[in-house]
């Protein structure tokens, strides 16, 4: 049914491979500029960095009790989500811990070093537990091995002025034995 | 065109129009070549797995187009949209269900389809590519189910995502940068869903059909791969093969329309109003980055790459290298080395069994996370009451333990395995806890997404952290709860909560009931009332239990009718059918100065705050967000606040440690002041 392949006819050798040469380049140029621009714009995230690291307020110093056991506090920060601005949102959330008698206190993130889930306080054992894969954490944030975790929470830098406490928030990669806070 | 119609006989209108576009296109040639392929050995079951699955594809993507055109890809949109789909569009929770568990029947599809590939041999020569293509076109489907899996922007699939997408950036080298394209910058948010709208709409399903189209045509070039020895004569794809096709796909369809349909026939059985926002899929809270989900899991038929991270507890940083990269990448990799393992003798034996191998596998470990999460179910708790005694009596100090045990070695193992066995069912408690606690805040978001006021223009997250019912208890909790106790004192758990508080019960404060037990002498000077504080000993303890124990000054009559009188003040939800002639005779009794009027101010009396709390608008809205915002304030307790903070003042240069309106939500949570529906 079907007809004999085209033959093409004899030509010059050197004026074909011109041709051919150029009808690639260009088909080549025409089909690559959307792609090469799509891929431009595609890039863009990279760009991006999150809200540089400083020092935002949590709470007051009294607001911790002095029992050595963590509380949990929103970290609250203006935050822009591409094109939205949001007004003072919880953006994550740490865990203040002072022991007895302390003006100092030790602050940690509650996101799991794993792979990001929210670890949560297990008051009744004393320990931190995330509820993903089961990495079990210290109240100073210290590894209970063996765990699926590859390194201990990561704390966060904080300062306690005039009775109130601002922590450096910051976030770290995950499922990577340093601590690396992310751009 | 060897069966083309003679010219000489009479044909109809239709026909002769059939030929007008035959002539043109040769379609009748290609329906032909479609339809008559020879299936060798006759039609089988085993063959149709294939068109089941491109029946269920289609089904993907009739259903996805129409989600589409009600979807909305944003932040404050995206839960929004599926919301209004699967809530309130006529048929939305029909198709929706049937995306939904289409789309896990496609997995289940998948695995047969491999299988039965594998075992007949259909990837050896000439089928090679063919098979490669089929293993591309199984990762495009399991990448639509990964980003579907986010759209609707619910906590289940956001922490699921956060999760997989911090395991891309594991990736060596180029992982970083990877994890932030795909979510679209540092963070979590618009570009996310939109990029992963675009995936799972646009990109894999685009190239899928494109390599569907070559899957296919490479199936019909080298024909069907029959089940050899062939014993029965051939036929005919159409129609033998298609029959037995069909069947399949109704098959399918059946048991995915049950399942969407199960729950209306349970609730049918037990006699309830079908809800259909049970039915299909179902739409968790919506995302919060703040709110832990103690529930996160991936879907099913991905449980076993989550289990296996577990499988490397104690690698470190390889472990979870191994186990998300390294082995899913080298499985998939033997797979497309299939075709040239199967050239060798037993090569085609080896295949087969380390398919199943991974079935298995796979399979297992799916076994082993549900029966960590459901452990509790059939764990006899029971058994372990001992093991729990000594945890708590020695504090879990291994010393303590040791010495409890008589420092008996096969005893402290036997304990240590037994605590053990205690925290997995523990954990799986745990889980059923964070479960129902998801169900009911899912459940909660949609019945308020539903008020007649609609979802504001800052999405549903904006209603839900509004809510005085989902953020009163966590705001009592973590500002209150250290002092106050929240706990109705017929519950079992009361005593021991109100033994450990140091402040009242705040539980219905303001209710007339709250009001009765404060007015008891028996209750005043108790653990709900002033005992564990400073006022133990007050004027207002020794009134209570001296004078108004005096039958001579205070009818019980009378004082009922002045806790009736307190509520009416306080007007909580709950006490709306106060007796008014009672209310007047107790609002009497309370500004009368030579009674609750000598300390207090109350009515129109001329007793100045300062001494004792304000009663005009006692535990009303206004008043509760005056005490909490600041106790000292005269109203309230000027001289003799025992502990409680200001929580809505600012010291100089800081900010409260409540705003106003986290003030207002613990009042309107304490009043009883939430939206209820129906
Ligand atoms: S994310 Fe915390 S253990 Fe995996």
């Amino acid at each position: 049914m079907a007809d004999p392949a085209p033959v093409p006819p004899p030509a010059d050798a050197r004026r074909s491979f011109l041709t051919k040469l150029m009808a690639m380049v260009g088909g080549g140029l025409a089909t690559l500029t959307p792609v090469a621009a799509g891929v431009w714009m595609t890039l863009d995230p990279l760009r991006r960095k999150s809200s540089a690291a400083s020092f935002l307020p949590i709470t007051k110093l009294e607001s911790v009790p002095d029992d050595g056991l963590p509380r949990q506090f929103p970290v609250i920060a203006d935050r822009n989500d591409a094109w939205t601005g949001f007004a003072a949102e919880p953006i994550g959330a740490v865990y203040l811990r002072r022991e007895q008698g302390s003006d100092t206190i030790e602050a940690v993130s509650a996101t799991c070093p794993h792979a990001g889930c929210f670890i949560e306080l297990d008051k009744r054992d004393r320990c931190f537990r995330c509820p993903c894969h089961n990495s079990v954490f210290t109240l100073d944030g210290g590894i209970v091995s063996p765990s699926p975790s590859p390194r201990t929470m990561d704390s966060l830098e904080c300062e306690v002025r005039d009775g109130r406490v601002a922590v450096k928030w910051e976030n770290y990669y995950s499922g990577i034995a340093e601590k690396v806070a992310r751009p | 065109m060897s069966d083309a119609p003679a010219p000489h006989t009479r044909r109809g209108p239709l026909a002769k129009l059939a030929d007008f576009f035959d002539d043109r296109t040769g379609y009748r040639a290609v329906v032909h070549e479609a339809l008559y392929e020879r299936v060798p050995g006759g039609a089988r079951w085993r063959y149709v797995w294939g068109s089941s699955l491109v029946f269920a594809f289609i089904t993907q993507m009739v259903t996805g187009l129409v989600l589409w055109s009600s979807y909305s890809a944003s932040a404050q949109t995206a839960w929004e949209s599926v919301y209004f789909i699967q809530h309130e569009m006529a048929g939305g929770w029909l198709v929706r269900g049937i995306h939904h568990v289409m789309a896990q029947a496609m997995v289940v599809l998948l695995a047969l389809h491999l299988m039965q590939v594998v075992i007949d041999g259909a990837y050896r020569a000439p089928r090679e590519v063919n098979f490669w293509l089929g293993l591309i076109l199984m990762q495009l489907v399991l990448g639509m189910a990964l980003t579907g899996y986010l759209l609707p922007w619910d906590q289940k699939g956001y922490w699921a995502t956060r999760v997989a997408t911090n395991l891309a950036g594991l990736v060596p080298l180029i992982g970083p940068s990877l994890q932030q394209l795909v979510v679209g910058g540092p963070d979590y948010g618009h570009h996310t869903l939109t990029r992963f709208f675009a995936l799972h709409a646009g990109f894999l399903p685009g190239t899928l059909i494109a390599f569907l189209v070559v899957h296919l045509t490479l199936f019909r070039k080298h024909g069907l791969c029959a089940k050899q020895p062939i014993t029965k004569p051939d036929c005919m794809f159409w129609p033998d093969q298609v029959l037995k096709d069909v069947v399949a796909m109704l098959a399918v369809l059946a048991v995915v329309l049950g399942v969407i349909l199960l729950p209306a026939v349970r609730a049918m059985v037990e006699g309830r109003p079908i809800d259909p926002g049970e039915l299909g899929a179902e739409l968790g809270a919506p995302a919060d980055p703040s709110q832990p989900y103690a529930a996160a899991r991936p879907e099913w038929y991905f449980l076993f790459l989550f289990q296996f991270l577990k499988v490397f507890e104690g690698w470190g940083a390889d472990g979870e290298f191994l186990g998300a990269i390294v082995v899913p990448g080298a499985v998939l990799g033997a797979m497309f080395l299939m075709p040239l393992i199967g050239r060798w003798k037993l090569g085609h034996r080896f295949n087969v069994l380390f398919t199943v191998a991974i079935l298995v596998g796979a399979g297992l470990l799916t076994a082993m996370a549900l029966r960590e999460d459901y452990a509790a179910v059939w764990a006899d708790r029971e058994a372990y009451a001992h093991v729990e005694q000594l945890i708590e009596e020695t504090g879990n100090d291994p010393e303590k333990i040791a010495a409890a045990l008589g420092n008996d070695d096969t005893r402290i193992a036997e304990f240590r395995a037994e605590a053990r066995e205690l925290e997995a069912i523990r954990r799986s408690e745990a889980f059923f806890a964070a479960v129902e606690q998801a169900e009911a805040d899912a459940h909660r978001a949609v019945e308020l997404a539903g008020r007649p006021e609609r979802i504001p223009p800052g999405g549903a997250l904006e209603l839900i952290r509004t809510d005085p019912l989902s953020q009163g208890p966590k705001l009592f909790a973590q500002h209150c709860s250290s002092c106050h106790a929240h706990v109705d004192p017929a519950a079992p758990e009361a005593a021991e909560l109100l033994a450990a508080s140091s402040a009242a019960n705040l539980y219905r404060f303001g209710s007339a009931a709250w009001a009765r037990g404060l007015l008891d002498p028996e209750q005043v000077a108790g653990p709900a009332y002033f005992g564990n504080t400073a006022h133990a000993e007050d004027d207002m303890v020794s009134y209570v239990t001296d004078d108004m124990s005096d039958r001579d000054s205070w009818s019980e009559e009378q004082i009922e009718a002045v806790a009736v009188a307190l509520a009416a003040e306080a007007a909580v939800v709950g006490d709306e059918s106060l007796d008014p002639a009672i209310v007047e005779q107790g609002r009497a009794l309370m500004a009368d100065e030579e009674r609750c009027g000598s300390c207090h101010h109350a009515g129109d009396n001329e007793t100045e705050n300062g001494y004792a709390p304000d009663l005009a608008g006692w535990a009303g809205r206004e008043w509760l967000i005056g005490i909490i915002t600041n106790p000292n304030h005269e109203r309230f307790y000027p001289e003799t606040n025992d502990r409680m903070p200001s929580f809505g003042v600012a010291e100089e240069g800081g900010v409260p440690a409540l705003s106003e309106t986290q003030i207002g939500l613990i009042a309107d949570w304490l009043r009883g002041e939430w939206y209820r529906g129906e």
